[in-house]
């Protein structure tokens, strides 16, 4: 389970530390509930935490001055590495929401009932944002290309 | 194969890639994408989103998992805050120093630590509401910022971790402290309550912590080694008093 998290934690934030700082957020917050230990579905619960543990701080930063890394365009990166960042940066370009939704039903692969409650929205809200998400990272990923210099 | 009687909707392209279409519907699915070749290629692109987030992601999930991330060194930490933080942190530092609470407006002589303790209040009101630029330097350089202060204040400024009172370093700049230059660090909760860590040069090698309430805001402080420490942060005492000993927890451990 925290492979998983530590995927999803690193695809949400794009940021290895803070990344790794939402996950042990996450699992000190699970530790000290006592719901861990009334059972319920866990994997998805953890998923909640994480998801709005994100939120919060970006809430937070919001309020102040953003650090953007420049992305670098590396022409003797592999085709893999350079796929990779593609991806990357068409999920920066993504709201938060649809960014988790995406996330979650894509490389979490959890059904479209549980991302409707992790995010407590009706099951068509998630499939509205997963609809736009995908549109958007087609396009971003189709458009990468000639739009270089487009970093958001 | 037939085709199918209703048309599939966009909701069923994308259901039917996450495999969250009824069984009965798949078939019409697929015979509508084998005569409509603009909806097969935009399941084609999906198909191949997933593969890129998986193979750039999925390596994440193959890593070793981080020491800090394991369960048996979590729920140690846990445990011990919640049982015993607040007893552990008065009995360490109220109940030793009787007449240790230094009230505003205190007869007591005004010692060099108090007045700048007067000075991080100040620090403290000046910069908490600051939204743009509340410090010098992030939090996410929490390396240089360590070294950088240690360099100009002449002791081990450490920026200690409190995340186990859920406070996450803002980052920290460089004051005029009352004999020298003074280390400021600001931390805050994923709610937005902020807490700063102020140290300065002190003229006493070591005193009792304390507290001082000024207007709104309260503050912790004492010495170590020679260098005074001052914790502030809203007026919830038993709050700030958690957060103080996990500061002062951490600059024994550390060593000045």
């Amino acid at each position: 389970m925290i492979p998983a998290l530590r995927r999803y934690a690193r695809a949400l934030a794009r940021d290895a530390d803070i990344a790794d700082d939402l996950v042990q957020d996450t699992l000190v917050r699970a530790l000290r509930s006592e719901r861990l230990f009334i059972g319920g579905d866990v994997r998805s619960w953890l998923y909640t935490i994480l998801t709005n543990l994100n939120k919060n701080r970006r809430r937070s930063l919001a309020r102040r001055p953003q650090f953007m890394p420049l992305l670098e365009n590396n022409p003797d990166a592999s085709g893999t590495e350079a796929e990779g960042r593609d991806i990357e940066r068409a999920l920066a370009t993504l709201v938060e929401e649809q960014r988790a939704v995406l996330l979650l039903v894509m490389l979490e692969g959890l059904s479209y009932r549980e991302v409707a409650d992790i995010q407590g929205v009706p099951i068509g809200t998630v499939m509205s944002r997963l609809a736009r998400a995908r549109a958007h990272v087609k396009a971003s990923l189709e458009g990468v290309r000639p739009a270089l210099r487009r970093v958001k | 194969m037939t085709d199918p009687k209703i048309p599939v909707t966009e909701d069923e392209l994308h259901a039917y890639v996450d495999n969250e279409l009824p069984a009965e519907r798949r078939g019409d699915v697929e015979a509508w994408l084998a005569t409509h070749p603009e909806d097969a290629e935009r399941v084609q692109s999906w198909r191949s989103m997933a593969d890129a987030l998986h193979a750039r992601y999925d390596q994440v999930a193959n890593e070793p998992v981080p020491k800090r991330l394991e369960l048996e060194r979590l729920m140690r930490q846990p445990r011990r805050w919640l049982y015993g933080t607040v007893a552990a942190t008065f009995v360490a530092f109220m109940a030793g120093s009787g007449a240790g609470w230094i009230a505003h407006g205190a007869t007591a002589a005004p010692s060099l630590i108090q007045s700048f303790t007067v000075d991080a209040l100040d620090a403290h009101r000046l910069y908490v509401v600051e939204v743009r630029h509340p410090v010098e330097v992030p939090g996410s350089e929490r390396a240089h910022l360590q070294q950088w202060l240690t360099k100009r204040c002449g002791w081990d400024v450490r920026a200690p971790e409190l995340s186990a009172t859920g406070l996450k370093l803002v980052g920290g700049r460089l004051l005029p402290g009352p004999t020298g230059p003074a280390s400021f660090l600001m931390y805050e909760s994923a709610s937005g309550e902020r807490f700063t860590v102020y140290t300065a040069k002190a003229s006493t090698e070591a005193t009792q912590m304390r507290y001082v309430a000024k207007d709104n805001e309260g503050a912790m402080f004492w010495a170590d080694r020679g260098v005074g420490y001052v914790v502030s942060g809203g007026t919830d005492r038993e709050r700030l008093a958690q957060v103080a000993r996990l500061v002062y927890d951490q600059s024994e451990k550390n060593g000045t």
